[in-house]
């Protein structure tokens, strides 16, 4: 039995100057990556699409500190989001009316404090049980505040939501964050900072017996801790932090709705955790980055893309309970010994990944096709047969002829034969890249 | 002189059905103390009393003089007792490291801190390493608790018992499930762990007993029919009757 460790780094004890400048080194190599890629992306979608996925990684990162560090599994941590989102907007508009001489990027601390705030106000009360109960009160705070929502027009705004205007605040250095490039490089920078805090936080006395009370919190008991202490102030921090990201969507899109504190919001979440994978601390990162991507670019070329998003999911879920950082950690084993060895065992391995690749896409494809195809005729028979399919007129499918009901079919359960046929090869490869491993060790 | 653990009148009753029925017991400061007795006695029941996981019936527990009746369990441990499980509870997924780690931060005076790094106490690391050291685990310190053998996991659940320094003990069948050469190891690692502290334990090997035992405590049916010395024990006729007399049946 070999679970997940709770974070990137094997958690002896090393304060050695060596592991101090490794990690160091981590956090500034991602401020560069984040300074750079405006550059590197210079298109103002890339830019849009780079503040959605920064205030992701806020915002699953604060949702890991329940699910992955201390095992509370809550199904409205959008509440906390939300309500920053709006005290943001309402700030916002007050500094704005009152001529406050307070900048933008300072912004984002009001809807921490609101999350805060919020956090420990619900947190009071939800944090008392673990397991299935706090589950449950999540869900339930989540429906009163979604349902508040729609009921208290003065300070959610009814359907409009309550809009704001983030060029009209005290401007410093002649940024009036106009621009989106402004936008990104201020949530980056909030991104970064709250990146750092919650990995610090996770190599606290706290960010330890967080773990313990996931893994057993009876035992957590009998060495002096009170478990709920524990569920309570990390649950203050995640709606802390996640009262971060939801000012920074504030800020972002000068507006917020009451979709910001709904259900749907918090689902996507979870989501995001889970498919990056809640066992390490860069796996919500990486889920935040890759479930908004989807969600933006799926949605361009699919309309029922939430079906493949939640097959995702379920695949995720059913194949790698670890996501996608429990995949791509599964693999550090295999990364000891000579670097000969090493590329030599990882270049068979990738070799056979590819082969099992070009089945599974063929697979994939025809599912697609197939899928596309009963949603054409079942929901938009107003349009003829003919579907357009993959960017409008980039394909053109006759859905009355049957060659493409058989091509898909076809596909399919060709696809996914031959990918079958695929495993044995990866074991295969999989087994000889350990065992190389193993004599390189010896 | 104040017992370490004063136990008056105490009953747990499930229901109808009477588990502990009026135990009255006095476990002085620094004794080796074993609480010995037939299957369903109510011996776990006792433990589960005296550290705070259940609430009696009726009764009072005194620490030091303090009575602790009805206090949580995480408060009792700050008062200086601490117990191990019958059945390994530790946290099998976190390094034997973390393991011992996390049951000394309290002790340390750490408590909540978020705002320290864990890894750069160096009381903390110290400790930890000597508590390893001690129960002989260290050369396995990075592994997941959870892969340990049976026998080592047992180890470091005494490991992660003793290391908040508690003064007083609590091992509930700590050699269980061992085969003789591990269950010897067992009981010289108590003997040393326990010296200068007040140690409750209960144990079903006789042999282990009367070799570590300063006195015995008999509980048969929920009360308490007899607490003496190991000589006097084994010639108590109650006691022979009662326990080890069935036993040898």
């Amino acid at each position: 039995m070999s679970g997940p460790t709770t974070t990137m780094l094997p958690s002896a004890n090393r304060t050695s100057i060596g592991a101090r400048i490794r990690s160091y080194s981590l956090w500034i190599g991602a401020g560069i990556v984040l300074l750079i890629l405006p550059v590197v992306f210079p298109s103002g979608t890339a830019h849009t699409t780079m503040c959605l996925m920064a205030i992701m990684i806020v915002f699953a990162l604060s949702y890991n500190l329940l699910l992955g560090q201390t095992g509370m599994l809550s199904f409205g941590h959008a509440v906390y989001y939300g309500m920053a989102a709006f005290v943001t907007a309402h700030a916002m508009n007050w500094v704005v009316r009152n001529g406050a001489p307070i900048p933008l990027p300072l912004i984002p601390l009001v809807g921490g404090l609101a999350g805060l705030f919020f956090g420990i106000v619900f947190g009071s009360v939800s944090t008392k049980r673990g397991g299935t109960a706090f589950a449950m009160i999540s869900l339930g705070l989540a429906e009163l505040v979604a349902s508040s929502s729609l009921v208290l027009r003065s300070f959610f705004g009814g359907d409009e939501g309550i809009s704001t205007n983030r060029t009209k605040l005290l401007t410093m250095f002649g940024w009036d964050f106009g621009p989106q490039i402004q936008v990104y490089y201020l949530i980056a920078a909030w991104c970064l900072l709250c990146m750092i805090l919650m990995y610090a936080i996770t190599r606290t006395p706290l960010g330890r017996m967080c773990n313990a009370v996931r893994e057993n919190p009876e035992r957590v008991e009998f060495v002096g801790y009170n478990p709920q202490t524990v569920r309570f102030i990390a649950f203050s921090f995640a709606g802390l932090f996640a009262g971060i990201a939801g000012s920074l969507a504030a800020i972002n899109f000068e507006l917020a709705t009451s979709g910001d504190v709904g259900i749907g919001r918090s689902g996507v979440v979870l989501l995001a955790a889970y498919i990056g994978g809640v066992g390490f601390f860069v796996g919500p990162i990486l889920g935040a980055i890759l479930v908004t991507l989807l969600s933006l670019r799926l949605s361009d070329v699919s309309e029922i893309w939430q079906l493949y998003f939640g097959l995702l999911f379920i695949g995720m879920i059913i194949f790698s309970p670890g996501g996608l950082s429990g995949l791509l950690m599964r693999h550090a084993p295999l990364w000891r010994g000579p670097l000969g060895i090493r590329l030599a065992g990882f270049g068979k391995l990738l070799l056979s990944y590819l082969i099992a690749l070009i089945p599974a896409l063929v697979m994939i494809a025809g599912a697609v096709l197939l899928v596309e195809m009963v949603h054409h005729v079942a929901q938009k028979t107003a349009e003829g047969p003919t579907m357009h399919f993959l960017r409008q007129n980039a394909w053109t499918i006759d859905t009355r002829s049957y060659t493409p009901w058989i091509a898909g079919i076809v596909m399919t359960i060709g696809g996914f034969y031959l990918f079958r046929m695929t495993w044995p090869i990866i074991e295969r490869a999989w087994n000889d890249a350990a065992a190389q491993t193993r004599r390189g060790a010896v | 002189m104040t017992s370490a653990v004063e136990l008056r009148g105490l009953e747990k009753r499930f229901g109808k059905t009477g588990i502990i029925r009026g135990v009255n017991l006095d476990v002085r400061p620094s004794e080796r103390h074993a609480v010995i007795g037939p299957n369903g006695a109510g011996k776990s029941t006792l433990f589960n009393l005296i550290s705070g996981r259940l609430v009696p019936s009726a009764g009072s527990i005194h620490l030091r003089g303090e009575n602790i009746t009805g206090l949580r369990p995480y408060e009792i441990n700050r008062r200086g007792l601490s117990r191990s499980f019958q059945v390994t509870n530790i946290f099998p997924r976190l390094s034997v490291w973390e393991n011992v780690r996390c049951a000394v931060l309290w002790s340390m005076g750490y408590k909540y801190s978020f705002w320290r790094n864990v890894d750069k106490l160096d009381d903390v690391r110290e400790r930890t390493q000597q508590i390893l050291e001690q129960i002989n685990l260290i050369d396995r310190r990075q592994l997941p608790a959870g892969v340990l053998t049976y026998a080592e996991q047992r180890a470091l659940e005494i490991g992660v018992t003793i290391a908040g320094g508690a003064d007083i003990i609590l091992l509930d069948e700590p050699t269980a499930g061992m085969s003789r050469s591990e269950a010897e190891h067992a009981v010289s690692l108590i003997r040393r762990i326990s010296e200068g502290r007040t140690l409750i334990i209960i144990e079903h090997d006789m042999g282990v007993v009367f070799d570590l035992a300063d006195r015995i405590s008999v509980l048969v049916y929920g009360q308490i029919i007899a607490t003496d010395q190991p000589a006097k024990i084994k010639a108590n006729p109650m006691v022979q009757q009662a326990y080890l007399g069935a036993t040898a049946a």
